[in-house]
């Protein structure tokens, strides 16, 4: 953690070697606490512990990557975790009252790209305050799901199904290949499309971007869409690993995937920050909370621990850029 | 000073409409077609059901004059109302029970006030933080189980009364005094509104606008262990998820009542009608027996048109 203050007194560079600095220390303070828990613990360098962080970290990851892009935009997307609940009880039930996971899918991703959409349309056309506005969402789509399930629990889903969320290809869990996808796709766009630039400059100067003749409404619509729509995937891969769905799965994905893109770097102000980040800090998010469950911690300590990260994450962020500038 | 006193001034013809017609009409709306709603034991209910929310409400009002935010109010509540469960358990007192919910709740307000005023956090993203560290204490202090077989002194709060008024609604008019005294009539309640509207005004004064925004927070996480005694002498036990949530009903009752998210003016009395709104919205749906799902769903749309129209008028 102290290597990031070293890092602040070098002579300010370009935006994109600064982001390489940071995502550095974050690779290496992940090896650190990988170092710290293969002392610690036994079982931590096995091979069916380290698939599991892999695929665990996989799951923050795809809530936290369509969320990093609306971080960028100085927005925030609390409402993800509900999300991600009532897209994947309407995927379940299509798939129980269809019999096919295709359109299962299909529902699911669409569910979570609606609710991203009126998020969107409240932040753009209704001009209210990106986290009160997906607060209020968050509550709306918890009111649905417990009304939509009634207290029923969706188990059993086709074996082929299931083979997304649990399933092998080569000895690596499919998960694991869905996150490379994703973080390849995810990088492209923010880094090498004309859209994504947009979207890093909306963030740093909305006014500035706006007078720069970028559509900062739609660039902004479709960011929270595309966070829905994550929210949507996720839920499909969470389906398919548990094989059930319960209204409040997703009570406790919210703090982590806002943890994974704060510790990955991208700042809260807008404008700073990487996928790659986010997926380092998914990943390092996945450990901490892989050891506690390593050392028998109780789980009951998550929450806690992960509130820690979150304040930690942003302090340490604002003290970097302070320095920096 | 002379544009805060200015600012401190409430506007009730400006206001008064939007809240008071949502009330008259929540309240016209499930006389028509809750069977039961206008009757005096129904109303009373109300009444006390919403105290709770009033002592969170009436702080969050202060929170967010300030441009702020306090999302961990409910998970503090929940936190505080075990500490009072497991404290009067222990030492079979009340009073020591409300020492350690009001000291647990201070303490996070300031640990709040803190993280916003000093290190600069933003306060949604700060308070997020501290929800997630108070739920998981409250996980640890329980061990994910209920606190039960507190004293009847704790549980005869709830429904004792005093010269024929429910104890919960005497401290919640008490706290509203309390809250209008210190609002309108202090020079604390100036630099509240000074806080949202002009901070450099604070510092060209020679105050510390940093103190008095941890001031306004610990302010928060006190009314919020009181709230947790009220909390755990209405379920007569301590549970882990008991608050969970409240924060959200709270923005709920201010937003409706008029106080601004993006300019440092607020209203009470507006807030205190928010509550009601609140309150009778849960009552009359949970009457036509409708799931609390729906109900969480319908404040959830509330706030958001609330925040619509507040956005329409600040545009006006």
């Amino acid at each position: 953690m102290t290597d990031i203050s070293k890092e602040a007194m070098m002579p300010p560079r370009s935006f994109l070697s600064q982001d390489a600095i940071q995502v550095f220390y974050r690779l290496l303070a992940a090896l650190l606490i990988c170092a710290v828990l293969a002392v610690l613990s036994d079982s931590f360098l096995s091979l069916g512990n380290i698939l599991n962080v892999l695929r665990q970290a996989s799951l923050t990851f795809f809530i936290a990557s369509g969320l990093t892009l609306v971080v960028l935009t100085a927005g925030l997307d609390l409402s993800v975790g509900a999300n991600v609940a009532l897209s994947a009880c309407i995927a379940g039930t299509v798939i129980h009252k269809t019999g096919s996971p295709a359109l299962g899918i299909l529902t699911g991703l669409a569910c979570g790209g609606i609710v991203g959409l009126l998020n969107g349309i409240m932040v753009t056309a209704l001009r209210i305050p990106s986290f009160i506005a997906t607060y209020g969402m968050l509550w709306v789509l918890n009111g649905l799901t417990y009304w939509y399930m009634a207290g029923e629990t969706l188990h059993g889903f086709p074996a082929g199904f299931r083979q997304i969320g649990s399933g092998y290809l080569f000895g690596l869990p499919i998960p694991v290949y869905l996150l490379l996808v994703f973080l390849g796709i995810g990088t492209l766009f923010a880094q090498r499309t004309i859209w994504g630039q947009e979207i890093y400059a909306i963030g740093a100067n909305p006014v500035a971007a706006r007078l720069s003749g970028i559509p900062v409404a739609r660039r902004l619509l479709l960011v929270y869409a595309v966070s829905g729509t994550m929210a949507g995937l996720a839920s499909i891969i969470f389906l398919s690993r548990l094989n059930s769905a319960e209204a409040d799965i997703g009570e406790s994905l919210t703090l982590p995937a806002i943890a994974a893109v704060l510790i990955g770097g991208t700042s809260l102000f807008g404008g700073v920050g990487t996928v790659f980040g986010t997926f380092i800090g998914a990943l390092i998010l996945t450990l901490v909370l892989n050891g506690m469950n390593l050392l028998s911690v109780s789980a009951n300590w998550q929450p806690l621990v992960t509130g820690i990260i979150v304040i930690l994450a942003v302090w340490l962020d604002m003290k970097t850029r302070r320095r920096a500038q | 000073m002379r544009e805060a006193t200015v600012v401190s001034e409430p506007n009730p013809l400006q206001r008064i409409p939007g809240v008071a017609i949502v009330l008259v009409l929540l309240i016209a709306l499930f006389s028509a077609i809750a069977p039961g709603f206008l009757s005096v034991a129904n109303l009373s209910n109300v009444l006390v059901q919403s105290t709770i929310l009033t002592m969170l409400a009436l702080p969050m009002t202060l929170i967010i004059m300030t441009e702020g935010l306090d999302l961990s109010m409910g998970a503090v509540l929940t936190l505080t109302s075990l500490c009072v469960a497991i404290v009067s358990l222990a030492t079979k007192s009340m009073l020591l029970g409300l020492g350690a919910g009001l000291l647990v709740g201070a303490a996070f307000g300031v640990a709040n006030g803190w993280l916003v005023a000093i290190l600069g956090i933003p306060p949604f993203v700060a308070t997020l933080g501290t929800l997630g560290m108070a739920q998981g204490l409250s996980l640890i202090v329980s061990d994910g189980q209920s606190v039960v077989g507190i004293p009847h002194s704790v549980r005869d709060i709830y429904s004792a009364t005093l010269l024929g008024v429910p104890v919960p609604i005497v401290m919640a008019l008490v706290t509203y005094a309390a809250f209008h005294g210190l609002l309108y009539h202090t020079r604390f309640g100036t630099y509240i509104f000074a806080l949202g509207g002009n901070r450099e005004a604070l510092r060209y004064a020679g105050l510390s606008p940093n103190r008095l925004l941890i001031a306004v927070y610990a302010i928060g996480g006190a009314m919020a262990g009181i709230a947790g005694l009220l909390m755990t002498a209405r379920m007569n036990s301590g549970h882990p998820t008991a608050g969970l949530g409240l924060e959200f009903d709270a923005i709920a009752a201010v937003a409706v009542g008029g106080t601004s998210f993006e300019r440092g003016n607020g209203w009470l009395l507006g807030t205190l009608l928010g509550v009601l709104s609140v309150g009778v919205l849960r009552n009359g749906l949970n009457l036509i027996s409708l799931p609390s799902s729906v109900q969480v769903a319908s404040v959830g749309v509330l706030v958001i048109v609330a925040l619509f129209l507040d956005g329409l008028r600040s545009r006006a």
